[in-house]
């Protein structure tokens, strides 16, 4: 489904690999080592060379925002651009079932961002991309300031997602989790990517 | 009425308020003697120069000469917007940006203001030209740098904000609106705010030197209302293309956020 040749910048050596239609492939590697910069650059987010293709169609025949929409990026930190929760979502509606299924309260969507907890912000995130229905999910440490039953609740989300055929390349720090939903590992050390 | 004639010792007894402000910066230990004092040599000076060259400029009547004059007005704009931004447009950019903005904006306003409004006769005529240019021009400058400045630093601050929009497909020019709005409305409020407020509590300093020398106050009141519409035309066309371009540059061609491209004032 996603395959990646060659893609370099100043940080990256060229790095090629794919992720298959409803496969989970985690990243892992030391930090500072490139994992942030590798999803960074996959989603189109940072300049650099090399060919992304999905279905066989190179991201460069299609605008900017269109590939993202499809490999869709979610960062460690996430960012919210107004004052309520709610007005972070096109369709309302479809998060409230996620929410739920995350352990979070329904009223959540009515909350101001600025109560929210970093754990919160994370979880509200990730609903907030699973919404739009990417083809490939990029993670970074999606479940970095959750604690274990929030952690498990979010796998299983994202299980449901790679059964409908979701790609997902996660960064992680967590070898458990790496094995609980990734059948193929990346290594990443300075700069370098390789198959684990 | 004619202008009544100020003599040296004049500007010197008027120069003693300034002791008094140094008195009390030094008694109070506000530690703002030094900088008066040379704000204040620099403004004698300067201003001196300038009287010596306006007189020049006027004597000489050439439109070449002019036009070197404005030029050289402009690129000193440009050089004080870019000292006063926080962080710059990397390369030449950083100077270029507002540098081209204002002087766009201002060669549309004086040829409005000199081929309508005014008609001097020959149309360069210095006497007219050049104040009005430098009216026009520290307004836009102004406004220009303010807004350049709030834009890289909004860029900058909600990074995290305008990434995750883009990373959810949003277009670049949706992510960064609250931004680019908030840089244009920090720009163009000066030239707002003076709008609103003249009159009621200060008379601009056109219209006071105007009725100064002798011009019937409702002459002198239509002259500052066209200056302030040239001026706020000016600004609200350079704050515009400058926070634009700027706004482009900070992006490319794949709507990427290029903060790479700006660097903090070492």
């Amino acid at each position: 489904m996603l395959t990646v040749r060659d893609l370099s910048n100043r940080v990256l050596q060229p790095a090629s690999f794919r992720v298959d239609t409803g496969e989970c492939v985690a990243v892992q590697g030391p930090s500072g080592a490139g994992k942030s910069v590798l999803l960074r650059a996959v989603a189109d987010l940072d300049p650099a060379a090399g060919e992304v293709r999905l279905d066989g169609a190179l991201r460069e025949d299609m605008t900017a925002p269109e590939w993202r929409r499809r490999v869709t990026y979610l960062a460690a930190e996430s960012g919210w651009w107004s004052d309520r929760v709610v007005d972070h979502f096109a369709d309302p509606q479809r998060a409230a079932p996620l929410i739920d299924a995350l352990g979070l309260p329904a009223e959540a969507l009515g909350w101001p961002v600025s109560r929210l907890s970093t754990g919160e912000r994370q979880r509200l995130a990730l609903i907030r991309a699973l919404v739009q229905e990417p083809r490939v999910l990029l993670l970074d440490e999606p479940t970095g300031a959750l604690d274990l039953d929030a952690t498990h609740r979010v796998e299983g989300l994202l299980r449901d997602a790679l059964d409908r055929g979701m790609g997902v390349l996660i960064v992680t720090h967590s070898p458990d989790q790496a094995d609980r939903l990734a059948k193929r590992r990346l290594r990443v050390e300075a700069g370098q990517v390789r198959e684990a | 009425m004619p202008l009544i004639p100020l003599h040296y010792t004049d500007l010197v007894l008027a120069a003693l308020l300034l002791l008094v402000n140094g008195g009390l910066s030094v008694r109070l230990s506000l530690g703002l003697e030094r900088s008066l004092a040379i704000a204040a040599v620099r403004m004698v000076v300067q201003l001196s120069l300038v009287g010596l060259v306006l007189k020049q400029l006027f004597a000489l009547e050439s439109p070449w000469l002019t036009l070197a004059a404005a030029l050289v007005m402009v690129l000193f704009a440009g050089q004080e917007a870019m000292a006063r931004q926080e962080r710059r447009l990397v390369g030449w950019w950083a100077y270029g940006l507002g540098t081209g903005a204002m002087g766009f904006a201002a060669l549309v306003v004086m040829s409005l203001a000199l081929t309508t409004a005014i008609q001097p006769d020959p149309w360069w005529d210095a006497r007219y030209a050049i104040p009005l240019l430098g009216m026009v021009l520290g307004n836009a400058m102004s406004g220009v740098s303010l807004s350049l400045n709030t834009l890289t630093a909004g860029a900058v601050r909600e990074r995290a904000a305008i990434e995750a929009q883009l990373a959810l497909g949003r277009t670049l020019w949706v992510a960064l609106r609250p931004v680019l709005r908030h840089a244009l409305r920090t720009g163009l409020m000066p030239t707002i705010n003076s709008m609103a407020a003249t009159g009621l509590v200060a008379l601009p300093g056109m219209m006071t030197g105007q009725i100064l020398s002798g011009v019937d106050p409702a002459e002198a009141v239509k002259y500052q209302i066209l200056i302030m519409f040239l001026i706020s035309g000016a600004t609200g066309l350079g704050v515009l293309i400058a926070t634009l371009a700027a706004a482009r540059r900070l992006s490319d061609v794949r709507q990427r956020l290029r903060l790479d491209r700006l660097t903090l004032r070492e």
